[in-house]
């Protein structure tokens, strides 16, 4: 019986009823706390410009190789068809339904969601969030939901961004390797990209946001005792927000399909 | 003022308290000792909520605590202040800072005023001239008496020591002393956790020896003094644990 238990197996099954426990518990307090008492401003504007200036860089490298290599390969591969005229229209629908929003999250799940889970848990550590309990307010409201807002707002901000980008470095492979013309690179693109590819992608990333910033924090805040947990609850916020972006964005990417065919 | 009764505490399938009361009357410094892991810092914990009894009551001023919720007990955490054994500064903040901390959350003062009465503050424990500096830049005596004077920003009606003196040299230990006692003398009831003898002696009033889980023994500071014979002396002079 012991044996059966402790089978990887049952134990996996055991964290995942865990896990979804726990974010289902912390997800409820976020949102009853969030419309209840003071709200903190300033707290959530100094994360969302930590959340921004953390991912920032990362982001702008991501954005500029994907879209490049992107033009690169659609390039070359239609070159043969001569279907290269296409590739401003395929670089840009692909980057603006899927590599824009999930490669951004990716990054941000790495950086952001490190971060969190990190901070949260040294603050457990050293008993600073039963410091703010003992001080008679809320790590919910302190702590976790300036996070998870800033996230929110900071996210579609930067796969916003990271679209742009990503746009221009398929635009600068297009007219060095590929010789097509800039003005008709960018007006194939503002032809043929329709709003409905772009808010598609733009949708899902508050979708990931949340994927993110839940999941991070509640890891942070379920770190116990010692300075070890805290690396493991960092470790486990990336794998599960990556997958949790991974994962969600196919079944996001059908529910956008269907709500396309009902309009 | 503060009453426990058959407090009953495990974590997980360790029982650490099976049946703990005890009460501390108003005004009164009550010391609370007992080996290391006895499970005093989780007495004391309980004491503002920040952990749920099993079972058995947690009265302060007549209201059971152990039943209410988070949002309930914000009132309670105004009244009863909690001194962190390792100080629990926000590490992210200056001194300054984490004594603002309660007044901007509880008060409706304005920026100056606020001010003054850190800077006061400040300079009541010997820390004048420290607001701008990070909790990780000041020495373990300055960290104790950072989280005590943070603590007192609200004025509570009780405090919870806890280990306020471990750790210190003999001239901050004094300093602390002086406070607690400082403090009593105002009508301030408190319960008092510490290893360190002198200074129970020197401040409490009565005492509980808790050792298994339970009370093992409660009496006035006279009673432990003169005791030459009993567990707790040999608890004091290392013998037992
Ligand atoms: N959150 C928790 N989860 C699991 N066990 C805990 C928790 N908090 C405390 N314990 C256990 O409870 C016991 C009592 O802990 P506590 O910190 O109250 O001891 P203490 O009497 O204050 O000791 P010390 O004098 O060293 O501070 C310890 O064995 C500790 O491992
Ligand atoms: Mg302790």
């Amino acid at each position: 019986m012991e044996l059966i238990l402790n089978s990887p197996l049952i134990l996996f099954f055991h964290e995942m009823v865990y896990f979804f426990g726990g974010i289902g518990v912390l997800s409820y307090q976020i949102i009853r706390d969030l419309f209840k008492g003071p709200f903190y401003w300033r707290l959530t504007l100094d994360q969302v410009f930590h959340v921004g200036n953390r991912s920032l860089p990362l982001i702008v490298i991501t954005a500029i190789s994907t879209g490049m290599v992107m033009s690169l390969q659609f390039g070359l591969g239609l070159e043969k068809f001569g279907g290269k005229l296409y590739v401003p229209k395929l670089v840009s629908i692909t980057v603006l339904r899927e590599m824009g929003p999930v490669f951004t999250s990716l990054m941000v799940a790495a950086r952001v969601g490190a971060g969190f889970a990190s901070e949260i848990g040294s603050m457990v550590v050293t008993q600073q969030i039963d410091a703010i309990r003992a001080l008679g307010t809320s790590p919910i409201k302190k702590i976790v939901i300036p996070r998870v807002l800033a996230t929110f707002i900071s996210l579609p901000i930067l796969v916003a961004l990271s679209n742009l980008i990503s746009n221009f470095g398929g635009l600068l492979v297009g007219y060095s390797e590929l010789k097509l013309d800039p003005n008709f690179y960018i007006l194939k693109i503002l032809t043929t990209v329709t709003l409905t590819d772009y808010f598609s992608g733009f949708g899902k990333s508050f979708f990931f946001a949340i994927f993110i910033a839940v999941p991070s924090c509640y890891f942070g805040l379920t770190v116990k005792n010692g300075t070890k947990e805290v690396g493991i609850a960092t470790t486990k916020a990336v794998v599960v927000s990556s997958i949790l972006v991974l994962v969600g964005d196919f079944f996001l990417s059908k529910l956008f399909w269907i709500l396309e065919k009902m309009t | 003022m503060i009453e426990v009764k058959n407090f009953r505490k495990s974590f997980g399938k360790k029982l650490i308290h099976a049946d703990v009361s005890f009460n501390v009357k108003k005004g009164e410094c009550m010391g609370l000792i007992g080996g290391s892991g006895a499970g005093k810092s989780v007495i004391l914990r309980s004491l503002i909520g920040l952990e749920k009894p099993d079972s058995g009551e947690i009265l302060i001023d007549g209201e059971n605590i152990a039943k209410l919720r988070e949002n309930q007990l914000v009132s309670i955490r105004k009244k009863v202040a909690y001194v962190f054994q390792g100080g629990a500064l926000f590490d992210s903040m200056t001194v300054f800072e984490n004594l603002a901390y309660p007044l901007k959350e509880h008060t409706q003062l304005n920026e100056s005023e606020m001010r003054s009465m850190i800077i006061t503050q400040l300079g009541e424990f010997g820390l004048a001239n420290s607001e701008h500096l990070f909790p990780g830049n000041l020495s373990g005596g300055m960290q104790k008496r950072v989280g005590l004077a943070r603590a007192l920003m609200m004025h509570p009606q009780v405090v919870l020591y806890d280990e306020p003196t471990a750790g210190l040299d003999p001239y901050n230990t004094k300093k602390i002393q002086e406070h607690i006692l400082k403090l009593k003398a105002q009508g301030m009831t408190s319960i008092l956790v510490t290893h360190d003898m002198p200074t129970a002696f020197a401040v409490c009033d009565r005492m509980c020896f808790l050792l298994h889980g339970k009370i093992e023994f409660q009496g006035k500071v006279e009673e432990i003094q003169e005791d030459k014979t009993g567990i707790v002396h040999k608890f004091i002079n290392g013998e037992e644990h």
